[in-house]
């Protein structure tokens, strides 16, 4: 309990006063993502980390939810903050709906049909051109407001977009801690076994997969308001891949891991821009050397890194030994 | 109590099960015992409904209870152990006997992510009875230890915890004793008793004769997926026919 209040505050602490010492540059904008692909990491660690259902078409819902909000507000001028909670609940129920057969899939099976889940979505978005705007995109979403502020300037959208992203990840951490965050992984552990302790396994699974997705379509409408401009790319095959890089990477099951994974792999390729082509290669190699050598992701492979650096010390000195 | 009616299970051609028939009363411990392939954890896989069977009903408790999903038998009190033990691996023991007291919490994915106090009570309730439970199986001091690194006994112990916290009225057990080491097998066979005599039903499946012999007041011999006789531990060792099955014929 202590444990989990210390990193809350670590983690409020880093997210407050970054603003401060970046003074709204360039890295200001990078941050705002860091929000949205955290809500995003962190949706899918959900269902992956704790449950242990793989999917790789979590753009789909993202983009869902960006084109649900992007159209309804661009081309209908219907309310934001209203369009934002139809693309929540839409996703919510595209996503029960799809969740109940396919999830009845496991494993490699699983994987392929929300690949293709996510292939056929993004083709929606370049096909549907008289809804869309097709691969030209989807111009003049506008921003959000709340009695008369305007979220246009990358602080005001830093600020909107962290009080959503602290609020999604103390929902879900108070939800892995939970009775249903135990059943999710008993179900991971031993799907049989759960449901002999009466764990209803296919419904708790398309429950929190639907989660899952409402989660993303939050982060894909917060991403439609504060772009104001939304194309396919940003929604395909890459970026679920991408997320899946970062769950990973931050470590399976561990929320604030997630926030770390999403830090890290945005942040990087701005540090290193020579490698923006091939960042799919250095997602692929990323995710293999972590999951040869450190399968718990960062937040549980640096301390025991740590831990064997300091071990080591007293025992290759032969004055300890004798002693 | 249990009565199985008439259980055919046919995989692919193979008859695993051969319309048997038998019941089990409530507050014994009821043995059922074979070779191997003799469609033992066939049957318990049909009971506790991981498999439906090809033909033939269960009763539970005056229900007819073929084709229930386990988790809806869980609700209706009915348990079961696994041959190769079913552990939450990367669970603590804690939590695996806390994921045992699923049927008897309620908060759902809202109140736990809201951490609602209802919830927060309920947290505090079922920690406290998965304590106890940890307690009477005799492994409350390994309740933080995460459950894939027990040692095999251990395991089987957690296994039974886990299966108590539903507080079941049946418990079935699939070759509790395999695995263990004499000492093992023998506070194995206290605790059975004592599960027993807490007024729970037992039906084990076991190849260790000698705590068959000692802990059940009845036997079900099934041979090949026939039933091939029933009675208490006397009658049956000295039945001539189960004499044959095991021994083979001279």
């Amino acid at each position: 309990m202590k444990h989990e209040m210390l990193k809350f505050f670590i983690f409020m602490t880093v997210v407050l006063i970054a603003p401060v010492f970046l003074k709204g540059g360039y890295l200001m904008n990078v941050l705002i993502f860091v929000g949205i692909y955290t809500i995003l990491a962190v949706a899918l660690n959900l269902l992956l980390g704790l449950a242990g259902q793989i999917s790789l078409g979590q753009a789909a819902f993202f983009g869902l939810g960006a084109y649900i909000s992007g159209v309804l507000t661009a081309t209908h001028a219907v309310n934001p903050w209203f369009s934002m909670v139809i693309a929540i609940v839409t996703v919510g129920v595209i996503a029960f709906i799809i969740g109940f057969p396919i999830l009845k899939l496991k494993g490699h099976y699983l994987a392929m049909a929300t690949l293709g889940m996510g292939i056929i979505v993004y083709i929606i978005f370049n096909e549907t051109v008289d809804l869309t705007g097709g691969p030209s995109g989807l111009p003049g979403i506008p921003h959000l407001s709340f009695g008369g502020i305007i979220f246009d300037s990358d602080l005001k959208s830093y600020y909107l977009i962290w009080v959503f992203t602290v609020v999604v990840i103390l929902l879900s951490v108070n939800l892995a801690a939970s009775r249903i965050g135990r059943a999710l992984r008993a179900i991971h552990d031993s799907e049989v076994a759960a449901r002999i302790m009466g764990v209803n396994a296919s419904l708790l699974k398309v429950q929190i997969f639907t989660i899952s997705g409402m989660f993303s379509a939050l982060a894909g409408s917060l991403y439609a308001h504060t772009v104001t401009f939304i194309s396919p790319t940003s929604f395909g095959f890459n970026v679920s891949i991408e997320l899946l890089t970062m769950v990973i990477i931050g470590g399976l099951g561990s929320i604030y891991g997630s926030f770390l994974g999403a830090a890290i792999l945005t942040l990087l390729p701005e540090f290193f821009r020579t490698f923006q082509d091939y960042d799919i290669i250095v997602y692929g190699i990323t995710l293999i050397v972590i999951t040869m050598y450190m399968p718990g992701g960062l937040v549980r492979g640096v301390p025991l890194l740590v831990m064997s650096l300091f071990k080591r010390r007293p025992t290759s000195a032969p004055s300890e030994k004798d002693g | 109590m249990l009565k199985i009616e008439h259980v055919t299970k046919i995989f692919g051609g193979l008859k695993a099960l051969d319309d048997v028939s038998f019941s089990i009363s409530a507050g014994e411990i009821t043995g059922i015992i074979g070779p191997n392939g003799a469609g033992k954890t066939t049957l318990f896989n049909i009971v506790t409904g991981i498999y439906s069977p090809t033909a033939g009903k269960i009763f539970y408790e005056g229900k007819d209870i073929t084709g229930f999903p386990p988790e809806k038998l869980a609700r209706l009190s009915m348990v079961r152990t696994f041959q190769g033990i079913e552990l939450f691996g990367q669970m603590t023991v804690l939590e695996n006997v806390m994921v045992g007291l699923h049927t008897k919490s309620r908060s759902g994915i809202i109140a736990s992510a809201l951490k609602l106090p209802g919830h927060l009570r309920e947290e505090r309730r079922i920690r406290e009875r998965a304590l106890s439970w940890l307690e009477f199986t005799g492994i409350k001091d390994l309740a933080h230890t995460e459950a894939a690194n027990l040692p095999f006994g251990k395991g089987r112990l957690l296994e039974i915890a886990r299966a108590m916290a539903i507080e079941p009225h049946i418990i079935l057990m699939d070759e509790p004793a395999a695995g263990l080491n004499s000492r093992e097998t023998s506070d194995l066979a206290e605790l059975i008793k004592k599960i027993k005599d807490s007024g729970i039903t037992v039906a084990l499946v076991e190849h260790d004769m000698e705590l068959v012999m000692e802990i059940c007041s009845r036997i079900i011999v099934l041979n090949l997926g026939n039933k091939l006789a029933e009675g208490t531990p006397r009658e049956i060792q000295e039945n001539e026919k189960v004499i044959t099955a095991y021994l083979g014929d001279d």
